[in-house]
């Protein structure tokens, strides 16, 4: 009988370091990646940030100068301070956009596949074409819009070329692509049980209180996921600053990662570039963690 | 973008602006074709999409299949790793990558990307195929391993013909992906011939940047292809939301 049970967990053993084997042929693709095009690079990337790497020579060490460059170096600076302006005002009026829409659609009408699709499409297609039609749109002498803001008699604005005016811009071109945060939200909202609505009606609420109390609680994990991956994003704006200004006027929409990209792929200083990356990394991550953070005392996940 | 990309040439700027072109210019398209290799860079970025996509969905789901539902002892651990690297800014990454597509000679060539795409197609893909897999009832493939089946069977026979809709989501993502891709073609090929309808399009504005009739009809190739896309699968868009529980439910 021992020996019975021994050739069972033997052959149980036998069958999971198949399944071990197994498995790791299974995962060794993205094993390789994960080495090469991951791991590797964040290595690398992180030694060259303490050299001065100017592609053609052999990367010199320099220590932390790169680092103390940053800090006198006005464009980084000024790049910084754009894209944190670009985020911390363009992600909560996307989020809030996004909600509205997703409540508005949140309806069982006839139709409202159509502006579903309308709403979704944009976010979908590729930001070059984004950019160009933004660019029409908001022209200063042809542009629909200083069309409208004639139509109701206010003054027309020079919007991309105005240094006041492009990061605002900006940011109204990127609430043309909130089609993704809308569908987040609408697969939450018809999450939500028509029963507490219909509790909360029976006790005389008010819409304000149904949203106040219902509403947002219960979405608060859909709009945690929104907040996080739109904050990430935002921080990498690149595409539509490349097209739309190229990081004009007067560097008003000089974002970080366009900065990146200039000194990285045309004055191809690669070290300086790394640094700038890693930093950016670091101001990301520590973006996220104070959200998960912050998120304990306001995201309420319902208990199964 | 539609009704700019049909007006005459200087009519784009009549004041108010016209909702639907008169004239209609169709041949606003043609002369577009004409002055640049759209066609080519259309086939290009096919091409470049169609190779990553196969990669991706073949790699991650195999990623995948391993994470949902092969028992060893490290599973967890890798998982996690997984799911880090998904938080995990791309521009980190960039300059060296750069480095190391240029010391293996494969700058100006289509493989910086496609080749990622074959190791492993991005955490997040991985980690929609795991979740869809984890899903699906385990007898399924206990009773064809008590039959002595591989896991290469049971991944190829089994899981993989009841997992179409999670193949369908990744595979839309994909595409869209690598269609819209701009930064990394713009950093990786130079030649004209080579470039693909993103940054083609850039290269095209740049010339013709006042003819915004044909700067639409330009924009108007390289955005209906998704719009055709999205109209054959969208009950996709809405399941792979649900399936990864990304609402965090």
């Amino acid at each position: 009988m021992t020996a019975g049970l021994l050739r069972t967990v033997a052959g149980r053993r036998g069958v999971r370091s198949r399944e071990h084997v197994e498995a790791y042929v299974f995962l060794l693709p993205w094993i390789l990646g994960f080495l090469a095009w991951t791991l590797g690079p964040m290595l690398t990337s992180a030694g060259l940030a303490f050299t001065d790497y100017q592609i053609l020579l052999a990367p010199k060490w320099v220590a932390l100068e790169n680092f103390r460059h940053m800090l006198e170096d006005e464009l980084f600076v000024k790049a910084l301070g754009n894209t944190a302006f670009y985020t911390f005002i363009g992600v909560p009026l996307q989020i809030t956009v996004a909600l509205v829409a997703a409540m508005a659609l949140n309806r069982q009408v006839r139709g409202v596949s159509i502006y579903r699709t309308a709403f979704y499409l944009p976010s979908l297609t590729p930001a070059v074409a984004n950019a160009m039609m933004w660019l029409w749109l908001l022209n200063p002498e042809f542009g629909l819009a200083n069309a409208l803001l004639r139509a109701v008699g206010l003054p027309p604005q020079r919007w991309f070329m105005d240094v006041k005016l492009a990061k605002p811009s900006m940011i109204i071109m990127s609430l043309w692509g909130i089609g993704g945060q809308m569908i987040i939200f609408l697969a939450g909202l018809q999450g939500i049980p028509d029963l507490y609505y219909e509790a909360a009606r029976v006790d005389g609420a008010r819409n304000w209180h149904m949203l106040r109390h219902i509403t947002v609680p219960l979405l608060s994990p859909s709009i945690f996921f929104n907040a996080v991956v739109s904050i990430i994003g935002s921080f990498q704006v690149f595409t539509t600053a490349f097209v739309a200004t190229g990081g004009g006027p007067q560097n008003a929409t000089l974002f970080y990662v366009l900065y990146l990209y200039r000194n990285g792929f045309q004055y191809f200083k690669m070290g300086y570039a790394s640094a700038l990356a890693w930093v950016l990394f670091v101001i990301i991550l520590g973006f996220t963690l104070l959200q998960f953070r912050v998120g304990r005392y306001w995201v309420y996940y319902e208990v199964e | 973008m539609l009704s700019t990309s049909l007006k005459a040439t200087g009519r784009e700027f009549a004041y108010p602006p016209e909702l639907i072109p008169n004239p209609v210019i169709w041949h606003n398209y043609v002369t577009v074709v004409e002055a640049v290799p759209f066609g080519l860079w259309f086939r290009n970025t096919m091409v470049i999409t169609l190779s990553a996509l196969a990669g991706t969905v073949i790699t991650a789901s195999m990623a995948g299949f391993a994470l949902a539902r092969l028992r060893f002892r490290e599973r967890e651990a890798w998982l996690l790793l997984v799911i880090s690297t998904m938080m995990l800014p791309g521009v980190v990454t960039l300059i060296p990558r750069f480095l190391i597509f240029k010391s293996l000679k494969w700058m100006d060539t289509y493989l910086p990307l496609v080749v990622p795409a074959w190791c492993g197609g991005g955490a997040f893909n991985v980690f929609l195929f795991r979740q869809f897999f984890a899903s699906i009832p385990p007898e399924f493939d206990e009773a064809a391993r008590m039959d002595g089946a591989s896991s290469f069977l049971i991944f190829t026979r089994i899981i993989m013909p009841l997992s179409r809709p999670v193949l369908a989501t990744v595979a839309i993502f994909s595409f869209l992906d690598n269609w819209n891709a701009f930064m990394e073609p713009l950093i990786y090929i130079s030649t004209r011939e080579k470039f693909t309808l993103a940054i083609g399009l850039n290269a095209f504005r740049g010339r013709y940047s006042t003819y915004y009739a044909l700067l639409m009809a330009a924009s108007a190739i390289t955005v209906v292809p998704i719009i055709v896309l999205f109209f054959f699968t969208q009950r996709y868009f809405i399941q792979g939301i649900t399936i990864t529980g990304l609402a965090g439910r």
